[in-house]
């Protein structure tokens, strides 16, 4: 029966609609409550920013992508070394930190949920061993079901139930959480070194086209009344030219009706989608066209994919711009086909300001941000490790609030971008209450996962805090950016579930978090249907035999099971 | 009773389609399975009791667990550079115990692959690697090389399941639709099967495969006449089979990692395998030994940071191939005891190695009596992972799966033989 006690908070609450308020946060048994008796523990925020605990929708921190990583790159797992103390284990790596460090740095920057990004079926296992070794924060993850047989031969019998009914399995056999979708179709054509170039272009032996994948699983997404939306990497990604692409996706899911308050699809990190030109020597921002439709358009939600300067590890299903990015950079490249579902790479890289590439990828993700009007609509992200590891969040951050930052930065960036970009030219400075939407309350409300107490601090909303130590009233963001970054890299204190699991900005406990996952159900017809199909995939096509496939119990930790499904 | 999709606990191929027939506790009938790994499920040699003994060359003596247990805890605490090897032959959850026990007593953390793949691992950093699942391969691959490794042996079911005779979606005939080229030195039983035979001359695999990669480049002008043994006519003969592959496929073994150029020819064999990837698809897989020591990579990887040749002394964990690998430190002298399990360091380690192994404090920790028994202080027995026990193990190619329990006996898990240790050494350590 713990009880605490937090005086004299700034609260920004955004899904409350707590803007800066001076308020009192009483904490009983893990959650929010009104109020609490005298014994309680009580820590004096004393007038300092405090956040419900940070909330991020996409992150890739665990399975065999990220694993490959750290085999790869024992470069990077010499970075950031810590050694274990009475309280934690050892720390390595920046990029592909360890599943230690992973935990651990996230709960130092007051984030006390994550969602891993891309979860092939085949290999969920493992993504579930790597989730039940992060320390401290929640859980959960989208699995991918971009160039899946299973859909695809589904799609082309016209069979959307039956699509439904593979999704429902999937993600149960995975225990994920969402559909997400990478180059749809691509993968499968990657299965013999080919790509599909944009949405109509038909999935070779499979004569179904992107736009046809998406379409399908933005409708079993509705059918199936899944927390989340499908949750959509586009075609072309990373090549001069695709915003033509982005935009055509945009509207397949126009028409699309979300079972719950929320948008139709979350398109992610949209920063490598939003270029213009026809080749690398023209390339130029289309962050600005991006941003007006964002600004016309409501059933749609995006990520930035902001790009920190650095050291980062790209990964990604997307198989063939791996190999791409490879090719170009003369880097080191893992690939990772799997059987009858998807494709994925991994490939180091690092982005220089000097190049106007990097720059203008830069100034991307801020225009999507800074540009689109809504805060709601852009979330937060770097696509860890993709675009930068996610310790640079406070980085990005402090850019969003400040434009004397931002021209700081772009002192040092390769002047063609500020002629390829709109980014000098920007005035716009996020407040605290639009950074808490874009770093917690808007990535629960778009993951589903409001009603289960997250990126808020509602009552009966789950005791993840953060407080920051800068005092919001005596604080200009705008100008004193160094001591914002300073404050969110090192949380004051985080609470998760009520517990002190930071103070001044070192871990003081490591519980383990949840995993939340969705069990869905189809018609039963469907799923019989379904079922045929997948034993005889299994019987002929998979390695492994149907009865040792899905995630089994044992693998699960303190689950967390959303039940649903056709209304 | 019949357990039906049982998953063999011997090689990297990880079978997951046994039947094994169990009466009254015991396994009578194990059908699928290689000869190897039903010798392995049915069981031999098992040692029946904890045994200790002071010097190597005197009797062992049975003692209980607890006192086995209590003397290992010991000789971690009293060792300055403890080694702490093996952890193939065993499940994720005893590797990551293992983990938790090197970080309490400062161990040298190391798995088979230091004498196996671990040159792989090396290429992997050079290189990174282009590969996939064994049914993408089985699905697709038309064109398959198996270099330096001879699976008719060590992996007896890799072929019908995975590699060769397997029917695919695309390779719907199986062996009919695959050209199968073996290169190795000698003309191994899997050479006998194949389309082509390629033989190299020993320790000269990177010569061999800088002319595919000069060929494949459509450089043949700067190809002598013959390289590593084989004619020029041949290379380009094989290049031009490979680009035309719809989908390629190279299975490595031993024969490349441990050869003269160990990495080096790994770091050559994935830019070759990345190169022919600008004219279709290619891919590259090691063929793993032990059945788990793909999966002792994968939770070193990220419960550390690094595959293997871990160094824990400082607390966080230090990686220097060639340096903190077993018998680097065993070489140089600087380890004062060893710890093996799931593992067999008397089989496979060098003699320099050995001699110096025999001057320490061996603990073993192991179903069976095998060579590191015959140098071992103490040996504590413990069920047979995968038979006697349920949970995780990684095949060749990283799939992870759920390795079933077939019987019960009354021997302790290896993972709570170290979470006895842990909890001894920090008993006497005085530490909570």
């Amino acid at each position: 029966m713990s009880e605490l006690l937090i005086k004299n908070a700034v609260v920004y609450d955004p899904i409350n609609k707590v803007n800066g308020e001076k308020m009192d946060i009483a904490v009983k048994d893990g959650k929010i409550v009104d109020s609490i008796g005298n014994g309680a523990d009580v820590i004096d925020a004393a007038g300092r920013l405090v956040y419900p605990g940070g909330v991020d929708a996409h992150t890739h921190i665990a399975g065999s992508k990220v694993n490959i990583g750290r085999i790869m790159r024992p470069d990077d797992s010499r970075l950031n070394n810590k050694p274990r103390t009475k309280i934690t284990r050892p720390y390595t790596g920046y990029t592909v930190p360890n599943v230690y460090a992973m935990g651990y740095g996230y709960a130092e920057m007051g984030y006390t949920t994550a969602f891993e990004a891309a979860i092939p079926i085949m290999k969920a296992r493992h993504t579930h061993e790597e989730f039940e070794e992060i320390p401290i924060i929640d859980k959960g993850g989208l699995t991918l079901f971009s160039s899946n047989w299973m859909v695809m031969d589904a799609i082309r019998e016209d069979d959307l139930d039956r699509v439904a009914a593979y999704v429902a399995w999937g993600l149960e056999a995975s225990r994920g959480w969402g559909v997400k979708i990478v180059n749809p179709g691509g993968g499968e054509a990657w299965g013999f070194g080919k790509n599909v170039a944009g949405l109509d272009d038909p999935v070779p032996n499979f004569e179904v086209t992107p736009r046809q994948i998406i379409r399908y699983l933005a409708e079993a997404n509705e059918k199936l009344n899944l927390p989340h939306s499908i949750h959509l990497h586009c075609n072309n990604l990373g090549k001069p030219g695709n915003y033509t692409t982005t935009l055509e996706t945009f509207d397949i899911c126009k028409d699309i009706k979300p079972k719950r308050d929320r948008q139709a699809v979350h398109l992610t990190h949209i920063q490598f989608n939003a270029w213009g030109g026809n080749h690398w020597g023209d390339m130029e921002s289309k962050g600005d066209v991006i941003a007006k439709y964002m600004n016309k358009n409501d059933h749609l939600t995006i990520d930035m994919g902001q790009l920190v300067f650095g050291s980062a590890t790209t990964m990604t299903a997307d198989g063939p711009v791996q190999y791409a990015n490879a090719k170009l950079l003369k880097a080191r490249w893992a690939n990772g086909d799997v059987e009858l579902e998807d494709a994925s790479g991994v490939t180091p890289l690092s982005y220089h300001p000097e190049s106007y590439i990097h720059g203008i990828m830069w100034a991307i993700g801020l225009e999507l941000a800074l540009l689109t009007e809504d805060p709601w609509k852009v979330l937060m992200t770097t696509d860890h490790p993709n675009g930068g590891p996610y310790v640079n969040y406070p980085d990005v951050v402090a850019l969003l609030m400040s434009k004397k930052k931002r021209e700081e930065a772009m002192a040092k960036i390769a002047d063609l971008t500020f002629e390829r970009t709109s980014i000098a030219t920007i005035d716009r400075e996020l407040d605290w209450y639009d950074i808490a939407i874009k770093t917690r309350a808007a990535h629960s409300k778009i993951l589903g996962m409001v009603e289960y107490g997250k990126g808020h601090l509602g009552v009966g909303a789950d005791a993840d805090i953060a407080i920051y130590d800068l005092k919001p009233d005596e604080t200009d963001a705008t100008v004193e950016h160094e001591k914002v970054k300073a404050a969110l890299r090192k949380a004051a204190y985080t609470i998760k579930g009520g517990e002190i699991v930071v103070k001044d900005g070192e871990i003081t406990a490591t519980p383990m978090g949840r995993t939340y996952w969705v069990k869905s159900t189809a018609p039963s017809d469907a799923h019989d249907r379904m079922m045929a199909d997948l034993k005889l995939k299994f019987k002929n096509y998979y390695s492994v035999n149907f009865a040792n496939y899905m995630v089994q119990d044992e693998y699960v930790h303190n689950p967390v099971i959303e039940e649903c499904g056709y209304a | 009773m019949i357990i039906k999709d049982v998953i063999c606990p011997f090689c990297g191929c990880l079978c997951d389609d046994l039947a094994v027939e169990v009466e009254n506790n015991k396994v009578i009938d194990v059908k699928h399975a290689c000869k190897i790994g039903a010798a392995k499920i049915r069981g031999h040699n098992r040692i029946e009791a904890p045994m200790m003994r002071e010097s190597k060359t005197d009797e062992f003596r049975e003692v209980s667990y607890d006192e086995a247990i209590n003397e290992a805890a010991k000789i971690f605490v009293n060792s300055k550079r403890p080694l702490m090897y093996g952890w193939a032959s065993g499940l994720c959850e005893m590797m990551k115990k293992g983990v938790l026990l090197a970080e309490e007593v400062g161990g040298i953390l190391d798995n088979t692959a230091s004498v196996c793949h671990g040159p792989s691992a090396l290429g992997v950093q050079e290189k990174g690697i282009p590969t996939g699942t064994l049914g993408q391969f089985a699905n697709r691959a038309d064109v398959v090389i198996f270099w330096g490794c001879n699976p008719v042996q060590a992996h007896p079911r890799h072929m019908s399941r995975y590699s060769v005779f397997a029917k695919g979606f695309f390779t719907n005939r199986g062996r009919k639709d695959r050209k199968i080229v073996v290169v190795d030195v000698r003309k191994t039983d899997t050479a006998e099967m194949a389309d082509e035979y390629v033989q190299v001359n020993p320790g000269e695999d990177y010569k061999l495969l800088a002319a595919f990669r000069a060929a494949v480049a459509d450089k043949a002008d700067v190809i002598p006449d013959t390289v590593a043994g084989v004619s020029k006519e041949k290379i380009v003969e094989l290049a031009a089979a490979m680009k035309g592959a719809k989908y390629g496929i190279v299975y490595f073994g031993m024969g490349v990692t441990q050869t003269r150029c160990k990495y080096k020819n790994i770091d050559i064999a994935v830019s070759l395998t990345t190169d022919l990837n600008a004219y279709t698809k290619f891919s590259i897989i090691p063929m793993r030994g032990h059945y788990n020591v793909t999966g002792a990579g994968q939770v070193f990887a990220w419960e550390t940071g690094y595959v293997n040749g871990i160094d824990m002394s400082r607390g966080a964990p230090y990686y220097n191939p060639g340096e903190t690998c077993s018998n680097d430190m065993l070489m140089r002298e600087e380890l004062d005891s060893a710890f093996v399990i799931g593992g067999d360091a008397g089989a496979h380690f060098p003699a320099q190695s050995i001699a110096q192994m025999a001057k320490i404090p061996v603990i073993q920790v192991d179903p069976f009596h095998n060579p590191t028994t015959e140098m071992a202080n103490i040996v504590i027995p413990v069920k047979v992972s995968g038979v006697e026990l349920a949970g995780t193990a990684y095949r060749m190619d990283s799939v992870c799966l759920r390795m079933r329990k077939l019987v019960d006996v009354d021997f302790p898990s290896d993972e709570e033989v170290l979470d006895k240790i842990l909890a001894k050494v920090k008993e006497i350590k005085g530490v909570s």
